[in-house]
C-alpha cells in the first residue's frame, strides 16, 4: 500500500502559504514559490519534517542521519515547476514494522514530498473536456508517503491496516488522517498469486479511493476482477486503475508496461539534511503511548470486542482510563463508551462519566435515566448527581415503598400473577411491565425479587 | 571641477553626494545622458527603468539631505536581466518569458535598493545566462564598448559593457561558469563572483543551481567589494545561503600581498588555446605581484581537463530541470492553438527559447534519463568533487590562485557562434571555481592588441577577504585601473 497523508502544519511544505481548508476559493492559497514563479526557492518546512520524522519513530522505521530531498521531473499543468520535490533514494526513513490484528506489516520507507495542484475539467470526463482550469491551492501542501511492503492478504486487512495507520497518526498528533478531506490517501497495489507460490503476479495500482468502505470494496473488486483474468487464460496488464464509487468498480486510467522516466537528481536548491540524534531522542521521548500498546494494556481487563472500538479512538481511551481512574467500574464504563459515547461522538468529561457511573452501578438511577443524564450533562456541563437531584431521578430501591407498590400491581394483574402461579414464568415479563410503567424510577431488581416473594 | 560624472567610483561620488557638490539626481542624469549617446552603439541595456531611477534618485537626494545617506545613496546601477526586479519587466534574455512581471524583488537587488542604489536598466545577457558572448540574446547581441565589433563576453555581456562605457558606475551579474568574470576581463572592468551560499539567489532566474551566483561589476576592486558586501548575507528564503564570515577586511583600506603565497596553477597557465598577447599580459602581472612581495608558487590541478565535460553535463542536467517551468500554463509566452497540451509545450518551447538553450535541455535531459545517469550526470559529480579536492589540495600550497580569466580576449562577433564547443572553451579557467563552489575576480591586467585583459584571482572557500586582498595590491601596484571606453 502506498498511503499519502498530510501532515498536521501550519504552512506549505516549502513555503509560507497557509495550508487551503478544504473548498477554498481555487488559486486564493497561492504565492510566487508555489507557484513556480522563475528565481523563487524552496525552503524545508520544520514542522513537517518532525511530522515525518515522528511517524517514522511511530512505525519502528530507522531513521538515517543523512536524507535529502530530490526532484522528481515531469511536465503536467497542474505541477508548477515541471518537476515535484519529493525524496529518491535518501528517505527520512526506512524499515519499519506495525502490528495490525495478528499481521506484522514491513514498512518500507516513509518519505516526505510536496502535493500536485489539481485540474477542474469542463465537460464531463477528461477525453470530452473542452477547457481545464489548473487550481493551485493544493501545490506544495506538504504530503508523508508512507509505503508498505507486500505483506496484506486480504481486503480485511488492507482496510485494517489503514484503519491502524489512522489511529496512530492521530494518536501521535502528526495529522488528522480525515480520509474525505483529502488528508490522507490510500493507494492499494494488488496482485493476485497461485496458492502455495511465492511469485508475486503483476500488480495493478488502485486511485481515486475516499473511505475505507471504497478500499475494502475497491480491492474485493479487483481481486475478483483479476481472478477471472488469470482463469479465463488472460494476463493481468500492469497499470494504474481508478475506483469509480457510482459505478462500484475499477476502470483503466494510465498502462505503466511503459514507465515513465522522472530523471530523478539531487535538489540543488535545498542542501542535505543532517537529522540531529538529540532531536530524534527528543522526539521519541515525547511520543505519547502507541495504540498497540494502549491496546495491549486494555486487553488485560477488557473483552477484544470492547478493546477494538475504544483503542482505536485516543479519545475515546483517554476517556475511559481517566473514568476508570477516578473510580469507575471497568466493564460497565467500558460497555457505556461502546454503546453510548462512540456512536454519537458526544465526550464528557471523564470526572463526570466516573460519577455517573458509580451512580448507575450503586443502583441509584435506572439505565435509561443514565442515558438522559449523560446527554444533559454534555450539553450543560453539569455534574450527574445535579441533574439526578433536579430531575428526581434517583432510583427507588426502599423496599417498603416498593412492597405497596407490587401488591398493586398483582391485585390489577389477576390473570398474570395466577399465570405465574401456575407455572408460566413468562407471566413475570408482563408483571414487571406494568410496575415499570407505574414507576419508572423503581429499582427494577428489587422489585421483582419482592413480586416473586409476593407471589411464591 | 568634475570633468565627467560617468567616470566616479562609489567612494568619490559618495564624498561628493555628501558635500553638496553634486546631487543624486544629477548624477543619474549624467548617466542617462551618456546612455542616450552611447547605448544605441553599445546596446547593453536590454530596457531603462526611468520611474525607479526618478524615485530613487529623489529618495537618496533628501536621504543625503538629511545626514542619513545609506552607504550606496544615489549611485547609479544596471540589473542584469535574470535577476527579478518588482514590476520590472524580466526576462533572462529569453523570448519565452517576454512580457513578464514578476511581483517580487530578489533579495541581493532588494539588499542594494535598501542601501540606496539607483537602478538605471535591465541589461542584456545570453538567453538564460548560456553562453559566453551574449550574442545567445533572445533580443540582439551587446557589443565591446572598446571595439564594436568585438563581443564583450558572457553571458552577463551587458552589465560588463554598461559599466565599461560609463553607462553605470555599478552592475548586477550572476555567474555560472564564468559568466562575471570573462565579461569584466574582456570589457575590461572588475568582476566578482563570490562563494557559493555568500549571496541569496532567491530571485535570480536559475540556470544551473548548484552553480549560480550573483556578484557585482565595478571599475575599481573596492566598489566591487562595497557591493558585494551590502547584498552578502544569509537569506530565510535561500536555503543555500549563509553568514558565514570572510568579508571583513572589505571596506578596510591597504592589505598587501607581502609574504603571500600565489598559486600559478600550470594547467591554467599552460592552458590550450591562450592568446601569447594574454599569457604576457599575465606574465607582466605575476612581476608586479612578486615585486609587491608576493612567493609566486607552482601548483597543479590535475583534473582541470575533466572540469570542462564534467560541467557540461551538470549544468545542462540542471537547467532542463530548472527550465521546465516554462510550458506557457501560468505566464510568459503561451502557443495556445495546439490540438493537446503536449503540442501545447513543445509549440512554446521551439517558438520561445533559441538554439543554445534547446541544446543545452536536451544534453541535460538526455545525462538525467534512466541507464544514462550513472555514465553521465554521478560521473560528472564524481568529477567534480575531485575537482574540489584539487583545489584543497592546491590552497595547501598557497593563499590564492592566479590566471588568466580567459584564454582570448574579446573575439569578433560571430566568430564562434556556428561552434558551440569553441564557445565553450571561453570557460576553461573559470568554470572549476563554480564546480567548486570558490570565490573569484577578474581585475583589468592590461591590454593586448589593444584589448582588455583580466586577471583572475581565486580564493579558498568563504575566502573573499584573501581574493580582494590579492586584486587591491594588484591594482594599487599596476597602477592598472578600469578605464571608461570612449567607445565613439
Amino acid at each position: 500500500m502506498e498511503v499519502h497523508v498530510q501532515p498536521k502544519t501550519r504552512t506549505k511544505m516549502f513555503c509560507g502559504c497557509a495550508v487551503a481548508p478544504l473548498n477554498a476559493p481555487p488559486n486564493t492559497y497561492v504565492c510566487e514559490i508555489c507557484l513556480g514563479l522563475p528565481g523563487t526557492l524552496p525552503v524545508a518546512n520544520k514542522a513537517a519534517v518532525e511530522a515525518c520524522l515522528k511517524t517514522a519513530l511511530a512505525l519502528n522505521c530507522e531513521i538515517p542521519r543523512h536524507t535529502k530531498f530530490d526532484r522528481k521531473n515531469y511536465m503536467y499543468p497542474d505541477l508548477p515547476k515541471g518537476y515535484q520535490i519529493s525524496q529518491y533514494d535518501l528517505p527520512m526513513s526506512v524499515s519499519g514494522h506495525v502490528e495490525v490484528a495478528t499481521r506484522k506489516v514491513r514498512i518500507r520507507r516513509v518519505h516526505l514530498e510536496e502535493d500536485t495542484g489539481k485540474l477542474v475539467h469542463a465537460g464531463d470526463k477528461l477525453h470530452k473536456a473542452w477547457e481545464s482550469y489548473v487550481d493551485l491551492n493544493r501545490a506544495g501542501v506538504p504530503l508523508m508517503e508512507i509505503v508498505s511492503e507486500p505483506d496484506l492478504r486480504s481486503a480485511d486487512e488492507a482496510r485494517d491496516y489503514a484503519t491502524e495507520l489512522r489511529t496512530l497518526l492521530r494518536a501521535i498528533g502528526a495529522s488528522e488522517a480525515e480520509m474525505e478531506k483529502g488528508q490522507m490517501r490510500v493507494e492499494p497495489n494488488i496482485s493476485i498469486r497461485r496458492a502455495a507460490s511465492d511469485e508475486l503476479g503483476v500488480k495493478t495500482e488502485l486511485k481515486n479511493i475516499n473511505s475505507f468502505r471504497a478500499l475494502h470494496r475497491a480491492i474485493l473488486f479487483e481481486v475478483e476482477r483479476q481472478t477471472q483474468v488469470l482463469e479465463s487464460g488472460g494476463r493481468v496488464v500492469q497499470e494504474t486503475r481508478g475506483w469509480s464509487e457510482a459505478e462500484q468498480r475499477t476502470f483503466s486510467q494510465r498502462s505503466k508496461e511503459f514507465a515513465e522516466d522522472y530523471r530523478y537528481f539531487p535538489e540543488p536548491d535545498l542542501p542535505p539534511l543532517e537529522v540531529e540524534r538529540t532531536w530524534i531522542d527528543e522526539l521519541r521521548r515525547n511520543l505519547p503511548e502507541l495504540p498497540s500498546v494502549r491496546r495491549a494494556r486494555l486487553l488485560d481487563h477488557l473483552p477484544a470486542a470492547q478493546v477494538a472500538v475504544i483503542g482505536a479512538d485516543r479519545e475515546l481511551a483517554d476517556l475511559y482510563e481517566n473514568a476508570v481512574a477516578r473510580g469507575a467500574p471497568a466493564l460497565p464504563t467500558a460497555n457505556w463508551i461502546v454503546n453510548e459515547v462512540a456512536p454519537t461522538g458526544k465526550l464528557s468529561p471523564p470526572e463526570n462519566l466516573a460519577e455517573l457511573m458509580k451512580l448507575l452501578h450503586d443502583g441509584a438511577i435506572t439505565r435509561d435515566s443514565a442515558r438522559e443524564v449523560y446527554v444533559e450533562s454534555v450539553e450543560t456541563g453539569r455534574t450527574p448527581a445535579e441533574i439526578v437531584a433536579e430531575h428526581g431521578y434517583a432510583q427507588v430501591s426502599d423496599e417498603s415503598e416498593l412492597r405497596v407498590l407490587a401488591e398493586a400491581v398483582i391485585d390489577a394483574n389477576p390473570k398474570a400473577a395466577a399465570d405465574y402461579r401456575n407455572g408460566k414464568k413468562q407471566a413475570m415479563q408482563a408483571l414487571m411491565a406494568d410496575l415499570r410503567k407505574r414507576a419508572p424510577h423503581a429499582n427494577p431488581k428489587v422489585a421483582n425479587e419482592l413480586l416473586l416473594k409476593l407471589l411464591a | 571641477m568634475i570633468d565627467d560624472l560617468t567616470e566616479l567610483t562609489i567612494k568619490d561620488a559618495a564624498r561628493l553626494l555628501r558635500l553638496g557638490s553634486i546631487s543624486s539626481a544629477e548624477l543619474v542624469t549624467a548617466h542617462v545622458e551618456r546612455i542616450e549617446r552611447l547605448d544605441p552603439h553599445v546596446k547593453a541595456y536590454l530596457r531603462f527603468t526611468p520611474e525607479l531611477w526618478e524615485s530613487q534618485a529623489d529618495e537618496a537626494d533628501r536621504k543625503i539631505g538629511q545626514g542619513e545617506a545609506p552607504p550606496l545613496a544615489g549611485i547609479p546601477m544596471a540589473v542584469k536581466d535574470v535577476l527579478c526586479v518588482r514590476g520590472v519587466e524580466t526576462t533572462a534574455g529569453s523570448q519565452i518569458l517576454r512580457g513578464f512581471k514578476p511581483p517580487y524583488t530578489a533579495t541581493a537587488v532588494a539588499r542594494l535598493f535598501e542601501a540606496g542604489a539607483v537602478m538605471l536598466g535591465v541589461t542584456n545577457c545570453d538567453e538564460f545566462a548560456m553562453g559566453s558572448s551574449t550574442e545567445n540574446s533572445g533580443y540582439f547581441p551587446t557589443r565591446n564598448p572598446w571595439d564594436l565589433d568585438r563581443v564583450p563576453g558572457g553571458s552577463s555581456g551587458g552589465s560588463a559593457a554598461a559599466v565599461a562605457a560609463g553607462e553605470a558606475m555599478i552592475a548586477l551579474g550572476s555567474d555560472t561558469g564564468g559568466s562575471i568574470r570573462q565579461p569584466a576581463a574582456l570589457c575590461g572592468v572588475v568582476g566578482m563572483k563570490p562563494t557559493y551560499g555568500r549571496v541569496s539567489r532567491y530571485g535570480l532566474i536559475a540556470f544551473a543551481s548548484s552553480l549560480d551566483q550573483i556578484g557585482p561589476f565595478a571599475r575599481t576592486v573596492d566598489d566591487a567589494a562595497i557591493t558585494l558586501s551590502l547584498m552578502a548575507g544569509f537569506d530565510p528564503l535561500d536555503a543555500t545561503s549563509s553568514d558565514r564570515p570572510g568579508l571583513e577586511v572589505l571596506n578596510s583600506s591597504g592589505g598587501t600581498v607581502k609574504g603571500m603565497r600565489l598559486g600559478v596553477p600550470r594547467e591554467y597557465y599552460d592552458v590550450k588555446g591562450i592568446e601569447p598577447g594574454v599569457k604576457a599580459a599575465l606574465d607582466a602581472a605575476l612581476f608586479i605581484l612578486r615585486n609587491a612581495g608576493a612567493e609566486i608558487v607552482d601548483v597543479s590541478l590535475p583534473h582541470t581537463d575533466y572540469g570542462l565535460a564534467a560541467y557540461y553535463i551538470i549544468a545542462p542536467a540542471e537547467c532542463s530541470s530548472n527550465l521546465a517551468r516554462f510550458d506557457g500554463v501560468r505566464y510568459g509566452l503561451a502557443e495556445v492553438d495546439a490540438p493537446n497540451i503536449t503540442d501545447e509545450y513543445m509549440q512554446t518551447r521551439r517558438k520561445g527559447f533559441g538554439t543554445e538553450v534547446r541544446r543545452r535541455v536536451m544534453l541535460g535531459t538526455y545525462a538525467l534519463s534512466s541507464g544514462y545517469y550513472d555514465a553521465y550526470y554521478l560521473k560528472a559529480q564524481k568529477v567534480r568533487t575531485l575537482i574540489k579536492r584539487d583545489f584543497d589540495e592546491a590552497f595547501k600550497k598557497c593563499d590564492a590562485i592566479v590566471s588568466a580569466t580567459s584564454p582570448t580576449v574579446a573575439f569578433p562577433i560571430g566568430s564562434k557562434t556556428q561552434d558551440p564547443l569553441s564557445m565553450y572553451l571561453c570557460d576553461v579557467l573559470t568554470l572549476g571555481g563554480n564546480l567548486a563552489g570558490l570565490p573569484g575576480i577578474s581585475v583589468p591586467c592590461g591590454t593586448s592588441d589593444g584589448l582588455p585583459v583580466g586577471l583572475q584571482v581565486l580564493g579558498p572557500q568563504w575566502g573573499e577577504s584573501v581574493v580582494l586582498r590579492v586584486a587591491r595590491s594588484y591594482e594599487e601596484a599596476s597602477e592598472i585601473r578600469a578605464e571608461v571606453a570612449s567607445v565613439v
